[in-house]
């Protein structure tokens, strides 16, 4: 049973999504447990996997019993083994938090909606577990097309939003298309450990060059990285939050894993920070690219527009990591990958449950939240204080590594910027805090007592909830332990 | 040094954080409630207590809870200074607690569920801090403090709270997380470790003056809990909070948590050995000295009892920045000392200034005239406590400043001495008009009856306890005096 | 100047495919009409697959089917050479699925962006969006 996990992980959910799309017609309450199952099992198997790869180090799986460079074969080292499962529990938390939303906003639509979002999984899971560059293509469009369709179910201006995402996901999947066929061209191979073994005598070549800057663009234009970033906010802010709580913590940190990927693997370190010697100019274009996340989420007066910015800024702090070129740097972007999917978690699920309640996601829906969703609200300060990087939650030890990857580099620009970063941050959740806090009281001194109206999130959605805030505390704990028995495997010994 | 590996250090820390839940469930009777938080501040005390003895036979208590990376760990470890600042702050809070009761009941405050939650996670990383064995440690716990503040500061949620609210948070998170982290990273950059050692760990690394100089300013501005100037403008407009939390918090807990940082940061990381020969230690004295004179200067004008308690709470806190910074045994005793005795005579003046709002309702000091007649038990409190503040005997103030005194001589650094006694002298010119007027006003200036009629129980003996432990810890100031000395004598030798 | 063009004829496959590309990216960024952005995208994606196809190509080879594949003289040996690469057709039948996918979900959208604004024209569109 162990053995087929690797398929398992992607097999069980693309067919149960055929079988949901049929159930959904049969009778719309089946969907709901068969994708749970579906995604439960896919978490079962990454977790079983990442044991695995604990226990005997790289698993190399052949589908369909073809050896690569013929066949396609699934690799899983300790860089996916680390992402598989966030990916599939992520999703599997956000499923279980989506049933209510579904039910109120469009019933009659949960068929598609759970096909959509169980074969968007299914898409995300193969991208990290497959070891074919061409394969990976394909995948990156599953979950791509999947996803335009999850984000056009929504308000009025979704579906526009939508198709903005559309050309720029169409066009960063090409360029990445092309690059792979650059690749091909000179090596003719798409395996990825087979293109690595075959590229070092060819990392003069323009071709190569080429190949990797093409690829770059493609993988940075669908992780939104400044200045290609700019589909992003209005796509995932005008989503249903049951949408936009599978994509937004995923969509980008999945293509930050194809970026590291891409350098570690296909490329190798020694062409990327040796022959190239870009990665200066990268790592300006990060700060910049948080620098502008933060003074543009700065700008919103709309919670969840806010906080498809900080996505924006967070993702330069996973480029600028790994493209610092040394060990701390990108085990504080691998370990972001991990923290920021559950941080970009929590506050997407804590905006599904006000938009639940409240119907409205504008800061002047916000008053009096403390008091109406004490619950929801506690685990939104929990949130915040990650992203924001407090210790001990998780938020504050990828900074801790990013900053000293940033400070052995030299690259103090980077460090300044993750730290003005974090200010920022401060001030954009304390001004969601106040409101929340104080706005119902503003006008007396507040001697007397408030009774206050709890309008709290049903269990269903605050269960979930729970789970991811006290996982950034936990995972935060034992950051030493990940770095440990997992991060430090993935970067290639005589690195830096 | 012989170290013991207990989980007692964690389990100060975590008591008052596990009865938040039994807080929070009995929210609806007020005395089962109030009864959880003497639970654990007893428990946390005892437990202080406890580990006495083994700090005064010179061992220490080291737990690990975590390790994250080499040099890097939540890890305690209970040395004699730890062992002080947790002393004073842990048997303070069993006080607060039933003055709080006397305090918001007399009030009628609302969410004081909420007030005795957030005040319990403050006293878990007040010692946390306090037992602290490394850097990460500290900041962890001094971040949890600045954000379990803040609802506390901004208890009223009214706009003035909501301006103060946000000017606390610019100060001291702003600061934290501008100067003090990136100066953090550096050091473990430099020195590959965050853990405090008797030399300094920044001692044996060759690092430029001029990095040393911006490191250490980082460091003392970044922890801006402590007041220094100008990073001090917090404190008075944190003010707005409830009587209590401005008693143990801003006069104690938090600003001391501050101070504290800072003595670490001179004792533990830089060492005084790489202080005194890059003659650092005196580039701090000189910012001291600037905040203590400002300090008391600006007191001098303030009207508000509670401000003008704030601005002196500023210019004390510097004296123990400044004992310390002189790097002289004798100075950085008092400097410690002074720790515990400011801590006494500032929480029973805050108390005193909460008594008299809970009475009548005044908030400012030209309304105190004749006071004295109507609530004579606090008002003496009050002299008393106004004495140790100044430094004069029969009060345990006396004691801190005499060694502060004689460690300036012993730098010889006679400027300071001058300071240090103007200082005390602008003291006196602020608060013994105070209890002047409060007793020995004419008649007809007096704006109260001559009816006796003191605070409730609650908020008045918690403050004579307070005023009495004052004097009494003139004529024995044990375990703190003896605490400071082993504190100096491992870190200077003499 | 004869270099230059003997380069751009060698490599005629490349820059036809530049072209359309730019053809593609042009529409995607200039025209107003959501429909034709749709097509231009088509156009750039259908680019890519050109290239592809256009990689697979040798001189004097042909499709990869082997000659007398069936019947008695089997086991003859097979030259690569002579046949094109079989490969990057074989991904690009991959490449032609997704692209029709894609158009079918870009043409979804500018449907439901047409009952919501009655209008496909992204300038009117936007009006409309502000005016609410």
């Amino acid at each position: 049973m162990s053995e087929q996990y690797p398929a398992l992980l992607v097999i069980v959910p693309l067919l149960s999504a055929l079988v949901i799309s049929v159930a959904g017609w049969v009778n719309k309450r089946l969907c709901f447990p068969i994708a749970v199952a579906a995604l439960g099992v896919a978490a079962w198997s990454s977790v079983g996997l990442l044991f695995r790869v604990l226990d005997e180090g790289v698993i190399v799986y052949k589908l369909g019993g073809w050896s690569p460079p013929m066949g396609i074969a699934y690799y899983i080292d300790y860089l996916n083994g680390l992402v598989l499962p966030v990916v599939s529990i992520v999703a599997l938390l956000n499923l279980i938090s989506s049933k209510k939303i579904v039910e109120q906003q469009f019933p009659d639509k949960a068929g598609p909606f759970y096909t959509l979002y169980v074969l968007m999984v299914t898409g995300l899971l193969g991208i990290v577990v497959t070891g074919d560059a061409f394969n990976l293509y394909v995948l990156l469009e599953i979950a791509s097309l999947t996803g335009y369709g999850l984000l056009a179910m929504g308000e009025e201006r979704a579906p526009l939003a939508t198709l903005n995402y559309l050309y720029m996901g169409t066009i960063g999947a090409c360029f990445y298309l092309l690059g792979i066929g650059y690749l091909y061209i000179v090596t003719g191979s798409l395996n990825m450990v087979d293109i690595a073994r075959l590229l070092p005598p060819l990392y003069q070549s323009k071709a190569v060059l080429a190949a990797f800057i093409i690829c770059m663009v493609g993988v940075w234009l669908k992780m939104a990285f400044f200045p290609l970033h700019a589909w992003l906010p209005n796509a995932y802010t005008y989503a249903n939050s049951a949408s936009s709580g599978l994509i937004a913590p995923l969509m980008t940190k999945v293509m930050v894993y194809v970026m590291i990927r891409l350098i570690l693997t296909v490329f190798t370190p020694k062409f990327v920070f040796n022959t190239l010697a870009v990665h200066d100019a990268v790592v300006w274009l990060a700060v910049i690219a948080i620098v502008m996340g933060a003074v543009l989420a700065l700008k919103e007066r709309n919670l969840k527009k806010m906080l498809t910015y900080i996505v924006v800024a967070e993702v330069g702090y996973m480029v600028g990591g790994a493209w610092l070129g040394n060990r701390a740097g990108l085990t504080g972007a691998v370990l972001h990958i991990v923290n920021d999917a559950l941080m970009t978690l929590c506050v997407f699920l804590v905006v599904g449950n006000i938009v639940y309640k409240i119907k409205g996601y504008a800061f002047g829906d916000l008053k009096g939240l403390f008091a109406k969703m004490p619950f929801t609200m506690g685990a939104f300060v929990i949130g915040a204080l990650s992203i924001i990087g407090v210790p001990p939650t998780c938020g504050f030890f990828s900074k801790w590594y990013l900053i000293l990857g940033a400070i052995q580099a030299h690259q103090y620009g980077f460090m300044v910027a993750l730290l003005f970063s974090s200010l920022i941050n401060v001030v954009l959740f304390f001004r969601v805090f106040e409101i929340g806090f104080y706005e119902p009281f503003s006008d007396h001194e507040g001697h007397e007592h408030h009774p206050a109206v709890m309008a709290e999130a049903p269990l269903t959605m605050l269960v979930p909830l729970y789970v991811v805030a006290i996982s950034l505390i936990l995972v935060g704990l034992y950051t030493g332990d990940i770095v440990n028995h997992i991060v430090q495997f993935v970067i290639p010994k005589g690195f830096m | 040094m012989e170290t013991i590996t207990s989980i007692r250090p964690l389990l100060a820390v975590l008591v008052s954080l596990l009865i938040i839940p039994l807080v929070v469930v009995s929210s609806r009777s007020p005395n089962v409630r109030e009864s959880w938080t003497f639970v654990a501040a007893v428990a946390k005390f005892l437990i202080v207590l406890s580990m006495l003895p083994a700090i005064l036979r010179g061992t220490e208590i080291v737990y690990t809870v975590v390790q994250f990376m080499p040099g890097a760990a939540i890890r305690f470890r209970v040395d004699a200074l730890g062992m002080l600042f947790a002393l004073v702050s842990s048997s303070l809070w069993i006080i607060t607690s039933a003055y709080s009761i006397g305090y918001m009941r007399g009030l009628k405050e609302h969410g004081q569920t909420r007030y005795f939650c957030f005040f319990a996670i403050c006293l878990s990383a007040t010692i946390g801090a306090a037992f602290s064995a490394n850097l990460l440690t500290l900041y962890l716990f001094y971040e949890i403090l600045s954000l379990a503040t803040y609802p506390l500061v901004t208890h009223h949620q009214d706009l003035e709270a909501r301006s103060s609210g946000r000017k606390y948070l610019l100060y001291v998170v702003g600061a934290s997380i501008g100067l003090v982290l990136p100066a953090m990273l550096i050091c473990y950059n430099l020195a590959g470790t965050l853990e405090f050692s008797k030399n300094g760990i920044l001692a044996g690394t060759a690092v430029s003056p001029s990095l040393l100089f911006i490191l250490l300013f980082m460091f003392v501005f970044g922890f801006a809990k402590s007041a220094i100037m100008p990073m001090h403008s917090w404190l008075p407009a944190a003010m707005v909070a409830p009587t209590p939390v401005s008693a143990l918090l801003h006069a104690v807990a938090v600003v001391k948590v501050g101070v504290f940082s800072i003595v670490r940061i001179l004792t533990g990381v830089f060492g005084i050995q790489l202080l005194s020969s890059s003659h650092l230690g005196m580039a701090v004295c000189y910012v001291a000295a600037f905040t203590i004179l400002v300090g008391s200067f600006i007191a001098l004008s303030q009207n508000g009892l509670k401000r003008l308690l704030a601005f002196s709470t500023i210019a004390q806190l510097s004296y123990i920045v400044l004992g310390v910074a002189l790097l002289s045994p004798k100075g950085m005793t008092g400097g410690m000392l002074h720790i515990a005795m400011h801590a006494f005579g500032k929480i029973t003046l805050f108390f005193c200034a909460g008594a008299i709002f809970v009475a009548t309702g005044k908030k400012n000091i030209s309304e105190m005239i004749g006071i004295g007649r109507r609530m004579p038990v606090t008002m003496a409190a009050f002299f008393i406590a106004s004495l140790s503040i100044i430094g004069m005997p029969p009060c345990g103030g006396f004691i801190s400043k005499w060694y502060l005194a004689l460690g300036t001589l012993q730098a010889h650094q006679i400027g300071f001495l001058v300071v240090l006694l103007f200082s005390s002298l602008l003291n006196a010119c602020y608060f013994i008009p105070i209890t002047y007027k409060a007793f020995f006003c004419r008649p007809e200036d007096a704006m109260f009856e001559n009816k006796v009629q003191e605070a409730p129980a609650f908020c008045v003996v918690p403050l004579v306890i307070t005023a009495t432990i004052s004097v009494i810890l003139l004529f024995y100031p044990q375990p703190f005096l003896r605490l400071a000395r082993m504190m100096v004598q491992s870190i200077t030798g003499v | 100047m004869t270099d230059l063009i003997s380069t751009v004829v060698a490599k005629y496959n490349y820059w036809i495919y530049i072209t359309l590309m730019m053809i593609g990216l042009y529409a995607m960024i200039a025209k107003n009409n959501l429909v034709k952005k749709i097509v231009g995208m088509n156009i750039f994606q259908t680019a890519i697959i050109l290239f592809y196809v256009s990689i697979g190509v040798k001189k004097g080879a042909t499709i990869p089917i082997l000659e007398h594949g069936h019947g008695p003289d089997v086991h003859h040996v097979v030259h690569a050479v002579d046949y094109i690469n079989p490969l990057p057709h074989v991904l690009m039948l991959t490449a032609i699925v997704v692209g029709v996918a894609t158009l079918g979900v870009a043409l979804a959208l500018a449907i439901r962006i047409y009952n919501n604004y009655n209008t496909l024209e992204e300038n009117e569109i936007l009006t409309q969006v502000r005016e609410k």
